[in-house]
């Protein structure tokens, strides 16, 4: 859902401007041929290919058995709020206070949303990588604030470097999103990289928002997360959630950690408009925190094997991919091919019925590319490689 | 090394060592030699398939879980007994319990009488053995990790962002 540049996204009188900005998902033509097909293979999802492990939607289950269906408290049920902040400081030694500095959401989605919502007036500036996250340009447009893009590239493993981010601070930059590890390009950040954005961010006194829900995908190294970062604390929003970790996407949890003046405004918001997070998915959540961990581990070596798979296959067909370190989704270059991404996803998709998405739908730097999901069956995989190999001979230039 | 070979064979005894070699990150070559060691060392006993017989017409087996009582040797304890019960082919699988029996038996035969001629012609008579009570099987929800009948989930959305 990036912003049309062209202007000719259709006006409607009874819809808002605010609405009207946004331009529809760029993928809409895809379920359109999608809906007739039969025999698809699909590296064309964002998500993980397990079910919730049982254990964790059994609490669910005997949560509503016993009559656990009322609002929880606005921010969140307390053992849940409390065993998040745990977790955060025995994985990344950082201290939030369950009471006032985490507010539970509906996904990351939501405490995105919040997040812009509760530091941005009308035509302030985020900074934000391009490609990007589908989200996070509509939520900055949403909150009448301005994306600006810094572009980044395959030759530097999609990183972002400080200085890039930099050039682009006018009077007007109120803050920095970043989300590694990334979707769409599987990108992850080096903690020295890291660092030198949150000297910019101090240096020019910028709240930092940093989308981790992948943060526990990643693969032969370790994630720094930007809130652990010395004296960045004070301007940090740190997002997580369960969805990709726990293989919990459909629960719709997630939560933002930040010091309490921000937390407080996020909440206020939440109130008006969300109330409170589903109160099963809290309970389920509760649980994925206690005894979910061997689970984490375990899909996370399973979507390591498939990510090598891939990625050397991507290579070895002739699509260049250079190594993601994080999430579950390759990158690979088509510029090889003599067709844009819209054009290589969808003739891919008509001719050899793969789906991947098309880099473009995350940004103009984007373009290029395509997204491959590699959460789906090794068979699948291989055979997706297979058709995409014949499909690659056909085109190339 | 070994241990992510074995994680991947036991999940599909047919990945091949090149596939290996690529998930692990070393040469076929090295995954080939690691194989050969493990099955040298009875790490890998062997390569099975796990079949839904019951979707095989004409093709039904009897299976059947034994509880057997008996009476521990001095010395050798329940090991002897075991050892001559494991040589009956029709045991598949052989367990010495805690609880209210000692060892528990997975029986397999053509049909219901065949397996209760097991029982009353060889396992009875085997000196030690104080009682054995038959369940035998009528449905197999889930083996060996995987679910049998019913276990169609969910569907995926083909893409989502």
């Amino acid at each position: 859902m990036s912003v049309k540049e062209s202007g000719h996204t259709p006006k409607y009188k009874l819809i808002s401007d605010r609405a009207n900005r946004l331009s529809p998902s760029g993928i809409r033509k895809f379920f359109d041929l999608l809906m007739n097909m039969e025999g698809v293979i699909s590296l064309g999802v964002g998500e993980p290919d397990y079910s919730t492990p049982w254990h964790i939607s059994e609490a669910a289950v005997k949560s509503l058995e016993k009559g656990y269906t009322m609002y929880t408290s606005n921010s969140g049920i307390m053992e849940l709020r409390e065993l998040t902040c745990k977790y955060l400081k025995e994985k990344y030694n950082i201290d939030y206070d369950p009471y006032g500095e985490i507010l539970m959401t509906v996904g990351v989605s939501e405490a995105l949303d919040l997040a812009m919502r509760a530091i941005i007036n009308p035509g302030d500036e985020v900074i934000m990588t391009d490609p990007h996250y589908v989200a996070y340009d509509s939520c900055v447009i949403l909150a009448e604030g301005k994306p600006v893009m810094v572009p980044t590239y395959q030759k530097n493993n999609f990183e972002v470097e400080a200085k890039d981010i930099e050039a682009k601070i006018t009077k007007k930059t109120k803050a920095i999103l970043i989300g590694f590890p990334s979707n769409p390009t599987g990108a992850v950040m080096s903690k020295q990289k890291l660092l030198d954005i949150a000297k910019v961010a101090k240096k020019h006194n910028l709240t930092v928002i940093s989308d981790e829900i992948y943060a526990r995908l990643t693969y032969d190294m370790e994630h720094t997360c930007f809130a652990s970062l010395p004296g960045v604390r004070e301007n940090t929003i740190l997002l997580g959630g369960f969805s990709k970790a726990y293989a919990m996407t459909g629960w719709r949890i997630g939560y933002a950690v930040a010091p309490k003046e921000i937390i407080a405004a996020m909440t206020k918001i939440h109130q008006y408009t969300i109330m409170s997070a589903s109160t099963p998915a809290q309970v389920a959540a509760i649980e994925a925190l206690k005894t979910g961990e061997p689970d984490v581990v375990e899909m996370t070596e399973d979507y390591n094997r498939r990510r090598k798979v891939i990625v050397k296959g991507l290579n070895d067909i002739g699509l260049p991919c250079f190594e993601p370190k994080g999430a579950f989704y390759a990158f690979p270059s088509i510029t090889g091919m003599s067709m844009n991404s819209e054009e290589f996803s969808e003739r891919l998709l008509t001719e050899e019925k793969v789906a991947v998405v098309p880099g473009s739908a995350f940004g103009a730097c984007g373009e290029g590319y395509v997204r491959c999901c590699y959460a789906t069956s090794l068979a699948d995989i291989e055979e997706a490689l297979k058709r995409m190999a014949r499909f690659v001979k056909k085109y190339k230039k | 090394m070994l241990k992510d070979v074995l994680k991947i064979l036991e999940k599909d005894a047919r990945a091949t060592d090149k596939q290996i070699a690529t998930m692990v990150g070393v040469s076929a070559a090295e995954v080939n030699k690691a194989i050969k060691q493990a099955e040298k060392d009875k790490i890998i006993l062997k390569y099975k398939t796990l079949i839904n017989w019951e979707r095989v017409e004409g093709d039904e087996q009897v299976w059947a879980l034994i509880e057997v009582k008996v009476k521990p040797e001095p010395e050798v304890g329940f090991d002897s007994i075991a050892e001559r019960i494991a040589r009956f082919e029709q045991v598949r699988s052989l367990f010495l319990a805690s609880g209210t029996y000692d060892l528990l038996l997975v029986v397999m035969g053509k049909t219901e009488h065949k397996v209760a001629d097991f029982v009353s012609q060889n396992l009875a008579h085997i000196e030690g053995v104080q009682g054995t009570v038959t369940h035998f099987v009528l449905k197999r929800y889930k083996d060996d990790g995987e679910i049998l009948e019913g276990g169609e989930g969910a569907k995926r959305q083909q893409v989502v962002l």
